[in-house]
């Protein structure tokens, strides 16, 4: 399990957690994530920004 | 012999700078980039510094990337701990504080904003701290564990009930800090959500242990036998051990209004965020698009993309789709989506115990949806309301 940061606000999206609220279920993989999620804190799109891992 | 004039020089290395940065990166990998900065340069998210404690982040480890990370990952210099004494238009060049003078292509204002400052009269007005940037995040985190009259801080007091205020009150509760937010306003967030809206997360933030004070505002801070003593205007007093201002936000224009370019409530620009002056451009906090300052992420994303491709030789107009903003108060989460200022309307409220749901709806027999307030798990529904939200700035 991994963990991505949104390099825009800082957030971090951990696999292991998923986004429950977001309807992702823990256990997401980020490549699983869909294309229309996007970041909880910031509002900018999966696609729109790059997720680093850390 | 002068420097060429081939560089674009951005002043200002928060979330407006950075990012313009890396998306004039994206669109043109030559030109050579320069980034000024008063402090650091680190790369950090504004956004994150009012929800850090809860996060156990420390101003260290709020910053994502040194300043000499981004410039080897931007391609470009990085000038840090260094301010623009002034803006030579005509002449196509910023002077620095350092005495050094950088010609530029093309100039970006990326100043960001002040913080207001109430007129407060006493001795300890000085103590009163506000958290703009990591350095004051510094200051304040220093200061919870010594406050101004030499103890850890127990009792705060936050002048403002607005989206900072709240989200520091919530992020103090991580540190078992519950403060007092004080507001001449009615209610919390007055400005942005509908009374029913404000009542649940101040419900909410009162369970936690946050204390409002509505209908008063401060109008002194004094050094009292037991710590810091808050004058109001209903004439009562408050002691404190640290007093925190979150008023709110003015643009920086003082260096371009002093370099000729039209200001307002913000450095003035047009849909391709240029200012008056020629080559010099300007976005984030401290530019007025359209008759809008908006301090908030997505619009500065918005912008970078759209400055980005003008810089890069493919001139495009800024757009903003509806923008809904997350206020990080995890008590009771919220999402609004304000409507605009002169929108006709009213407010359509439902929800329960674990959601509340307030439509914008316009007035007519065909309402439509104007803007939204969500909280509890209705948060989820940001994108779907979102979609149905007319353009800000089509």
């Amino acid at each position: 399990m991994k963990k991505y940061q949104c390099i825009v606000c800082g957030y971090v999206y951990d696999e292991a957690a998923g986004s429950p609220d977001e309807g992702i279920p823990p256990g997401t993989k980020w490549e699983d994530v869909p294309d229309s999620w996007v970041c909880p804190d910031c509002g900018v799109g999966k696609s729109d920004f790059e997720m680093v891992e850390i | 012999m002068s420097a060429p004039h081939d560089a674009v020089v951005i002043i200002g290395s928060g979330l407006a700078g950075y990012n313009l940065a890396r998306e004039l990166r994206k669109a043109d990998a030559a030109v050579p980039l320069v980034v000024v900065s008063r402090d650091g340069a680190g790369f950090y998210s504004k956004p994150m510094l009012s929800n850090a404690l809860a996060g156990k982040k420390t101003a260290a480890s709020l910053v994502m990337k040194p300043a000499d990370k981004m410039a080897a990952e931007l391609n470009a210099r990085v000038v840090a701990q260094v301010a623009v004494e002034r803006i030579d238009a005509q002449a196509r060049q910023v002077v620095l504080s350092s005495g050094e003078v950088l010609p530029y292509r093309d100039l970006v204002l990326a100043l960001g904003a002040d913080t207001i400052r109430l007129p407060l009269q006493g001795d300890a007005v000085d103590t009163v701290l506000s958290v703009n940037d990591l350095d004051d995040f510094a200051r304040f985190a220093d200061a919870l564990d010594q406050g101004p009259c030499g103890q850890p801080v127990q009792r705060v007091a936050i002048l403002g009930a607005g989206l900072i205020g709240c989200e520091f009150a919530n992020d103090l509760l991580a540190r078992g800090i519950q403060s007092t937010v004080l507001d001449v306003a009615d209610r919390a967030l007055s400005r942005l959500l509908p009374p029913e809206a404000s009542i649940r997360l101040q419900d909410k933030l009162s369970a936690g242990g946050v204390q409002f004070r509505f209908g008063v505002g401060a109008q002194s801070v004094s050094t009292g036998p037991n710590g810091l003593v808050v004058g109001l205007s209903d004439g009562s007093t408050l002691e404190v051990d640290l007093v925190l201002s979150a008023i709110g936000l003015k643009p920086r224009t003082d260096l371009a209004a002093q370099a000729g370019a039209q200001v307002a409530r913000g450095v003035v620009v047009n849909r391709q965020l240029a200012t008056s002056l020629p080559h010099v451009h300007a976005l984030g906090d401290c530019a007025e698009v359209a008759g809008l300052v908006l301090p908030y992420v997505l619009p500065l994303m918005a912008q970078a993309r759209a400055l980005a491709a003008t810089l890069a030789g493919k001139p495009s107009d800024v757009a903003y789709a509806a923008m809904p903003v997350a206020v990080k108060t995890p008590a009771w989460p919220t999402v609004v989506c304000p409507p605009p200022a002169d929108a006709q309307g009213q407010w359509v409220v439902s929800g329960d115990d674990e959601n509340l749901i307030a439509r914008f709806e316009s007035t007519g027999s065909e309402p439509t949806l104007l803007g939204f307030a969500l909280q509890g798990k209705a948060v989820s529904q940001r994108q779907a309301l979102a979609t149905q939200v007319p353009a800000l700035l089509a």
